[in-house]
C-alpha cells in the first residue's frame, strides 16, 4: 500500500485481500447460529415445562450441554463481528474506534468465558 | 499530500435520496434486530445459563423477572429479533450466491423475510403457551 496518490492507497485491498475474512467468518458463525439456534428453539418447545428440575436435566444431557456451548461460542463471534460492522460505520474518531473495538472484543472473550463455563458446571453436576 | 485526494470528495446518495422500497427496510431490520439480539439477546442468554449454573433459587428469580409483563415484553421481542433476524439472513444467502437481484424476486423476498419472522414468533409462542 503506497502513500501518494488516491489509488495507490487502495491498489491492492480489492476482492480476495482483506475483508474477505471477515466476510465468511460471519457466514460460517451465521450457519452456526442457524443450526444452534433451530436446536435450543426446538428443545424449548419439546421440554415437558420450563421448571429449573426439567431445564437443567436436559442441559445437563451430552449433546444439548455440547449444543448450547457452541450456540454461546457462535452467536457471541457473530455479534462481535456485526458489532465492529457498527462501530467502523457510525464511529469516525480513531481513538473512539479502537476502544470500541477494545471493548467490543473485552465483552465477546467475556461473554463465551461466562457462558461455556455456566453450561459446564452444571453438565459436570454442580447441582445434581 | 496523502489526505488530499480524500477531501471534497463526492459522497454516496444516502437514505433521503432514495425511492423507498422494502429492499431497504428489510436492510435496516436486519441490523436493528441484530444489534438489538447482541445487547438484549446474550444478556439474557447468559443470566438464563448463569441461573442454571447457581441453583434452584437463582432459577426462581430469572423466572420471576420473566413471566413479569415486562419479562414477556423482554422475551417476545427478542423471539421475534431471532426469528427476523433469521429469516432476513436467509435472504443474505440467497443474494450471496448471485440469485434473487431480479427486481420482482428481491422484491418478493424483501416482503417475505419480515412476514415470515413474525409468523414463525407466533407459532414458537403458540407451540410453548398450549403444550
Amino acid at each position: 500500500m503506497g502513500n501518494g496518490t488516491s489509488i495507490g492507497r487502495v491498489r491492492g485491498l480489492g476482492a480476495a485481500k482483506t475483508g474477505v475474512h471477515h466476510w465468511l467468518l460471519q457466514r460460517f458463525t451465521a450457519i452456526g447460529n442457524l443450526l444452534t439456534g433451530i436446536f435450543l428453539a426446538v428443545s424449548l418447545v419439546l421440554l415437558p415445562d420450563l421448571s429449573y428440575a426439567s431445564v437443567a436435566e436436559w442441559l445437563a444431557r451430552p449433546v444439548p450441554a455440547v449444543a448450547m456451548i457452541l450456540l454461546v461460542v457462535t452467536t457471541f463471534w457473530h455479534a462481535r463481528l456485526g458489532l465492529q460492522v457498527l462501530v467502523e460505520d457510525y464511529v469516525h474518531e480513531h481513538a473512539n474506534k479502537f476502544a470500541c473495538i477494545v471493548a467490543l472484543n473485552l465483552a465477546a472473550c467475556g461473554g463465551i468465558a461466562f457462558g461455556v463455563f455456566c453450561v459446564i458446571r452444571l453438565a459436570l453436576g454442580a447441582h445434581a | 499530500m496523502a489526505k488530499d485526494g480524500t477531501r471534497n470528495r463526492p459522497l454516496s446518495p444516502h437514505l433521503e435520496i432514495w425511492r423507498w422500497g422494502p429492499h431497504m427496510f428489510v436492510s435496516i431490520l436486519h441490523r436493528v434486530t441484530g444489534d438489538g439480539m447482541a445487547f438484549a439477546g446474550l444478556g439474557l442468554l447468559l443470566w438464563w445459563l448463569g441461573a442454571l449454573a447457581s441453583g434452584p433459587a437463582a432459577y426462581a428469580q430469572f423466572a420471576k423477572c420473566m413471566t413479569s409483563i415486562p419479562g414477556y415484553v423482554v422475551l417476545i421481542g427478542v423471539s421475534w429479533a431471532f426469528f427476523t433476524h433469521m429469516m432476513s439472513g436467509l435472504r443474505h444467502f440467497v443474494l450471496d450466491i448471485g440469485a434473487g437481484f431480479e427486481l420482482k424476486a428481491n422484491r418478493t423476498f424483501s416482503i417475505l423475510a419480515p412476514v415470515m419472522g413474525v409468523l414463525v414468533t407466533v407459532a414458537f409462542w403458540a407451540l410453548l403457551l398450549l403444550r
